[in-house]
């Protein structure tokens, strides 16, 4: 286990660590901390009013009426006393004093930390368009946002769904699921560009089209026009009016960095921490959405927006709290459901040579291998977990099927894995 | 509501009340179970909520589909012919008891 010279971490009974955000990677670090042996005091804080909560199914089950909410809670109640957590709720960090090491909620007294874990996440990016403010247009990011979003889904007659990423397309798949008239206006020229390759957006095309949904590419939205107050139709940039009660905008997210911009230790772009998630203040890490993380597969540091990197990233962060640093794997990996399709990619493939597919589009079921210079890079997959779970082993150990291995259905990838 | 036996892997045992429609791995995550971590909350993207299906409980449950034997391959702990994915297992009406076993350790080291 690598152990960093000169970090060793506050792990005493009389030292108390303090965790900024209450979802996956927040949660992740005061679990992970504990498992590590750490013994003093932790606080959990967290913005909302709810113990921490499984986010994935906000845009799917839960919208659909298939997951209540009783089925949300990450952990079970008895988790937060067991590990001797102190869980606060509604409690919003406005302020980190980084000399006298203390962070404070709004009027409340602050509060002195020894080891600081900030897990902020990140927010929905709004429209700067004229009528964006108007009442039926809304966001989904946290558990409240959903609830509005599935009173007024049940009520809508039709649905615009501006933006053509993950949350776009997964409302979009639940919206139709449900009935509705959906139409998606997409600004670029494909679904889910930053994310995946040509081929699965084309694939995202007809399945959602297939399903009913309009979707329209290299479509903006020039404004929303209300009556009384109310969006009633949208104004794309093709010139057309898409008439809607119900505006779901879906363009992507900014790091939660305002108290850590206010003290020198984040950029807008956001926190910026080395593979131990440790910032540049001594005993200060971040984990999760609000972070800039150097990533072996790519270039330069990136921003990762997944619950797997909040996981990893809070595991990471607590176990170096705890003085047992380890650094985050680092393997981005994304999920996304729509319809009957499951969607999951490993590693980035941005910057790949060669592509072969493993699977058919025609059945539903294939992955794309991603290479560069012979060397897997990523894989992307459409109901082939498998095939996800086997990339993710190659990425992890450094090795790599060739292209003509990836592309034969035939042959077993896995003789060329190690055993476990 | 099913009650489901969950044997640790030091062979203590507890028991909870699943409802109908949770999964196995509900339950434990509901209960505080530890030993099955669940990481992508259920949606067959891990492998970390393996089980050891009691032999007796074989019979009771569908068979694991083709993607959750696809994962089953992977999963860290020794894989028997009695592994199952917990998030798919489901608490159907009319089900007994259910007993299933927890493996050594669930993360894998990837």
């Amino acid at each position: 286990m690598p152990v960093l010279a000169g970090a060793v971490a506050p792990r005493g009974a009389s030292h108390h660590l303090v965790v900024v955000g209450g979802s996956y990677a927040g949660l992740q670090a005061v679990a992970s901390a504990r498992e590590s042996g750490f013994g003093g005091r932790v606080t959990l804080i967290t913005a909302e009013d709810h113990p921490p909560y499984q986010r994935p199914p906000l845009s799917k089950a839960y919208l659909l009426g298939k997951v209540a909410e009783d089925a949300l809670p990450l952990r079970a109640e008895s988790f937060y006393r067991d590990a001797a957590i102190d869980l606060v709720t509604g409690c919003r960090v406005s302020h980190l004093d980084p000399v006298r090491r203390t962070i404070t909620c709004g009027q409340d007294r602050p509060m002195p930390f020894d080891a600081l874990v900030i897990a902020c996440g990140a927010r929905a990016r709004r429209l700067a368009v004229p009528g964006a403010e108007l009442d039926g247009v809304v966001v989904l990011r946290d558990l409240a946002d959903a609830r509005a979003l599935r009173e007024r889904l049940t009520a809508a007659t039709s649905v615009l769904i501006v933006g053509g990423g993950y949350i776009g397309l997964e409302v979009a798949a639940s919206a139709a699921s449900l009935g509705k008239p959906v139409v998606v206006l997409e600004a670029g020229p494909r679904l889910l560009a930053r994310a995946v390759p040509p081929q699965i957006s084309d694939h995202l095309v007809r399945l959602h089209r297939r399903r009913g949904v309009t979707i329209r590419l290299g479509t903006g939205l020039d404004r929303l026009d209300g009556e009384g107050g109310r969006v009633v139709r949208a104004m794309g940039s093709d010139g057309a009016r898409y008439p809607c009660d119900l505006v779901v905008v879906g363009v992507g997210a900014v790091p939660n960095v305002d108290f850590a911009q206010a003290c020198g230790l984040a950029t807008p772009a956001g926190i910026a921490i080395d593979a131990f998630c440790r910032t540049g203040m001594e005993g200060v890490y971040a984990a999760g959405d609000c972070t800039v993380q150097p990533n072996a597969f790519a270039d330069s540091p990136l921003r990762l927006e997944c619950v797997q990197n909040a996981m990893d990233q809070g595991r990471s962060a607590g176990a170096a709290v705890a003085g047992r640093p380890e650094p985050c794997p680092g393997i981005p990996r994304f999920w996304s459901d729509q319809f009957d399709a499951k969607l999951q990619s490993v590693g980035l493939s941005a910057g790949s040579d060669l592509s072969v597919s493993r699977g058919s589009s025609e059945e539903g079921r294939f992955s794309l291998f991603h290479f560069r210079q012979g060397h897997l890079r990523a894989v992307d997959s459409v109901n082939r977990p498998g095939d996800q779970i086997i990339g993710r082993r190659f990425l992890a150990a450094g090795l790599s099927p060739t292209p003509d291995q990836a592309r034969d259905p035939a042959f077993d990838l896995r003789t060329l894995l190690p055993v476990s | 509501m099913v009650g489901i036996v969950f044997v640790s892997a030091d062979g203590g045992e507890r028991e909870v009340e699943a409802p109908v429609g949770a999964t196995v791995m509900l339950a434990a995550i509901r209960n505080d179970i530890r030993g099955i971590d669940a990481e992508c909350g259920g949606s067959l993207n891990c492998a970390t909520c393996h089980v050891y299906l009691d032999p007796a409980c074989l019979p009771l449950v569908p068979g694991p589909s083709h993607d959750e034997a696809a994962l089953l391959a992977h999963v860290s702990a020794e894989r028997r012919p009695t592994s199952r994915l917990s998030c798919q297992i489901a608490i159907a009406p009319g089900l007994p008891r259910l007993r299933v076993a927890l493996p050594e350790h669930q993360t894998c080291p990837f």
